[in-house]
């Protein structure tokens, strides 16, 4: 596959590895603990295992999976404002397929499908507005999430929906913003991040400057990363290079697609559409200000929190979650003491254990530990 | 055959007992199937041992029900599908298949001549597999009730004496081998579903194997494992040998038969191949011994043209199933959570 393949070569790879080895022998600072880089994007926490990259990098190194999986921290009282709309008769409910599973207080959108809800995956909001033209006498309503990847083509399928006059659709919008959440986890007194590796769609859309902040007032360098292998070792490489050098930048190693000024298009429609909340519940971070956004007024015609009742009730993470704490790097998922046990991907307690892309998942699917394959597998693996 | 069905579409009256469900039985069942036993139109089919019996020491019996949406997909149809994937539960038993059911649940409004076609790939498949279709039934349900056809097979088969597979018997040493392409079906159904604007000829890789199984057999006798990889894909056949067997499977990433359009579909949606369906393909554990030989038995067949090893049997981790991935790192291969869904970004 042309442009992919180039990507995945194992000689580069294992060069690559032998320079990240070399920057880290001559780093003359002393440290009592492994350097902490975080990859804030699930995409990435998702390559990382699917190619095994885990095991291949020095002990010297840990990867903290950060909090870019949309899915998994969608709070609990939301999935619910969902399974509530879903449930109404006239409803016809679109989603992406990674949320159908994720378990609300009573029920999950999947469960309530089988319970008689006409809740439909699509791929695309587009999609969803298409259904609406087709079912003028249904109310369509897509369950918009995602961070600054995905909010761009929802923003422009509102436009498109006030444009062709259709009525009868409407956005639950849960999308949220990353830079609220980067800076949240640097407030965090616990906080062991030594360095980033950027998302990469996200900046596709945002450009490279809204992280400044973080090499600026927090002095931590960060790397914006495809999701290739090669990609993310070489970022990797980039930011120990900058540790290494005593430097603390923002730099973009997916160039190929990554503007530094972002996409004005994809913001503009962003920005005509949304306008931030003044705060936002996280699963496994609680509330984070102005983390989410809404719809403007000028388009609460189709904003379906407005155009139904819905429950909106907090529901608080269970208690023995520690997803906060993995978040932040100060345990592992494996230290977790539901991992595995009460907190499965089949059973998640615990927001990273949601989708394939949250760090536990992510951890249960591809092995906690893969250099060291032969350690007893946790007992619930069915 | 003497009585004509003459309805464009299914109605409750078809599954009513009366005359309208003989003419279907009739003119559709029995005379596209066309045997001795079916024709009795007897509530069973009597089957004679005599003929049996000298085949084998064994009989193996399997059924399995059908659901496919859309009916018809590039490569098959339900109809196919319902055949070819019974033989293959009878063979990778190391069974002869020799007699299928066909039951039928229909929904009301379903056109006839749909229903034809689907006949006719039974009648079809069940021809190129040498099995013989000998009793049915068929029942109607009301609109909304059901989802067009579903179709139930049963089979019986033989089992040569000596031949003795089963998940079980994986052992350290042991090669596993593939015969050919993987997730060809499940993508090829992705792109029926017209639901994503794929551009791609992929095909439904549904056939029957028992005689890629009798190729093998002859050049081992002794297959230690063999089953076919449907639904949950390769790796949920891999882990079912690792878990019955307690020993561990270490696979080769580099050496997977995965097509470039088949790749190129999971990556667009973040699906995985390895749990993709399949609908003519098996992995077999051979001693390593008789290796070289089943994989040529294997490549002289149509069924097993492009048969690979992919992987090894051994004996830690117990249970679990391992992947040398090609860029150079490792992973596990666990049983599919849920069903596979697409990712958003």
């Amino acid at each position: 596959m042309k442009y992919v393949d180039e990507f995945r070569d194992p000689d580069k790879a294992r060069r690559l590895i032998k320079d990240i080895e070399r920057l880290l022998a001559r780093n003359t600072t002393v440290r009592h603990r492994p350097l902490q880089l975080m990859e804030v994007c699930g995409g990435h926490t998702h390559a990382i295992f699917k190619f095994g990259l885990k095991n291949m990098l020095p002990d010297a190194i840990e990867l903290v999976h950060g909090p870019g999986c949309p899915v998994c921290v969608l709070p609990m009282g939301r999935v619910d404002d969902c399974v509530a709309i879903a449930e109404r008769p006239e409803v016809i409910f679109t989603t992406f397929g990674d949320a159908m599973r994720v378990p609300g207080s009573r029920k999950s959108l999947m469960q309530a499908k089988a319970d008689g809800a006409d809740v439909r995956m699509v791929y695309s909001p587009l999609d969803a507005l298409k259904i609406a033209r087709e079912n003028p006498d249904r109310e369509v309503v897509f369950f918009g999430l995602g961070f600054e990847t995905t909010m761009p083509s929802t923003a422009l399928t509102v436009l498109a929906a006030e444009q062709q006059g259709i009525n009868n659709f409407s956005l639950f919008c849960n999308h949220i913003t990353i830079i609220p959440t980067i800076k949240a986890i640097l407030d965090s007194p616990d906080m062991q991040i030594d360095g980033f590796l950027g998302p990469g769609h996200v900046s596709l859309v945002i450009g490279s400057q809204p992280y400044r902040f973080i090499a600026e007032q927090y002095h931590r360098p960060l790397v914006i990363a495809g999701f290739e292998p090669l990609d993310i070792l070489q970022s990797i490489w980039m930011v120990i290079k900058q540790l290494d050098e005593g430097r603390c930048e923002i730099e973009n190693q997916y160039r190929r697609l990554v503007p530094e000024d972002g996409n004005p298009q994809a913001l503009g429609a962003v920005n005509e559409v949304f306008e931030l909340r003044e705060f936002f519940e996280w699963r496994g971070l609680g509330s984070i200000d102005h983390s989410g956004v809404r719809l403007r007024d000028a388009y609460a015609a189709f904003d379906a929190e407005r155009k139904f009742a819905l429950p909106n009730v907090r529901i608080a993470d269970p208690k023995a979650c520690q997803c906060g704490e993995v978040l932040k790097g100060v345990i592992k998922p494996r230290e977790c003491k539901v991992f595995g046990t009460a907190c499965t991907p089949e059973t998640p307690l615990g927001a990273l254990m949601v989708s394939s892309e949250g760090a536990c998942a992510a951890y249960f699917q591809y092995g906690a530990k893969t250099r060291q394959v032969d350690e007893p597998a946790p007992e619930t693996v069915s | 055959m003497s009585r004509r069905l003459k309805a464009a579409t299914i109605t409750l009256a078809h599954g009513s007992g009366g005359s309208a469900m003989r003419d279907l039985i009739e003119d559709v069942m029995v005379g596209s199937f066309d045997n001795t036993w079916l024709s009795q139109l007897e509530d069973q089919a009597r089957l004679d041992l005599k003929d049996i019996t000298p085949q084998g020491d064994r009989l193996a019996f399997t059924t399995d029900s059908y659901v496919v949406d859309p009916l018809v997909f590039p490569g098959g149809d339900i109809g196919t599908l319902a055949v070819n994937g019974t033989v293959n539960d009878l063979a990778v038993g190391g069974a002869r298949p020799l007699f299928l059911s066909c039951g039928l649940i229909l929904e009301e409004g379903l056109s006839v001549e749909l229903l034809r076609d689907i006949v006719a790939s039974m009648r079809a498949a069940a021809l190129d597999a040498g099995v013989t279709i000998v009793t049915g039934d068929t029942k109607v349900v009301p609109r909304g009730k059901g989802d067009k056809v579903f179709i139930n097979t049963a089979g019986i088969g033989v089992i040569p004496a000596g031949v003795n597979i089963s998940a079980a018997r994986a052992a350290p040493g042991d090669v596993v081998i593939v015969n050919g392409y993987l997730g060809d079906h499940g993508a090829a159904i992705l792109k029926a579903r017209g639901e994503l604007a794929l551009e791609t000829d992929i095909q439904s890789d549904c056939q029957a194997l028992h005689g890629l199984i009798e190729a093998m057999l002859a050049a081992c006798p002794d297959i230690h494992c063999l089953r076919d990889a449907t639904r949950g894909g390769v790796a949920t056949v891999l882990n079912e040998f690792a878990e019955s067997a307690a020993v561990g499977i270490r696979v080769d990433e580099q050496h997977l038969p995965i097509r470039g359009e088949v790749r190129g579909v999971c990556e667009i949606l973040g699906l995985d191949p390895l749990y993709l369906a399949n609908e003519g393909k098996l992995v077999a554990v051979i001693p390593p011994t008789h290796a070289e030989a089943v994989l040529q038995a294997m490549r002289e067949h149509p069924a097993g043209r492009d048969a690979v090893v992919i992987g090894e049997v051994v004996s830690a981790p117990a249970n679990r199933v391992v992947m040398q991935t090609q860029f150079g790192g490792e992973r596990i291969v666990d049983r599919l959570i849920g069903e596979q869904l697409p990712r958003i970004c």
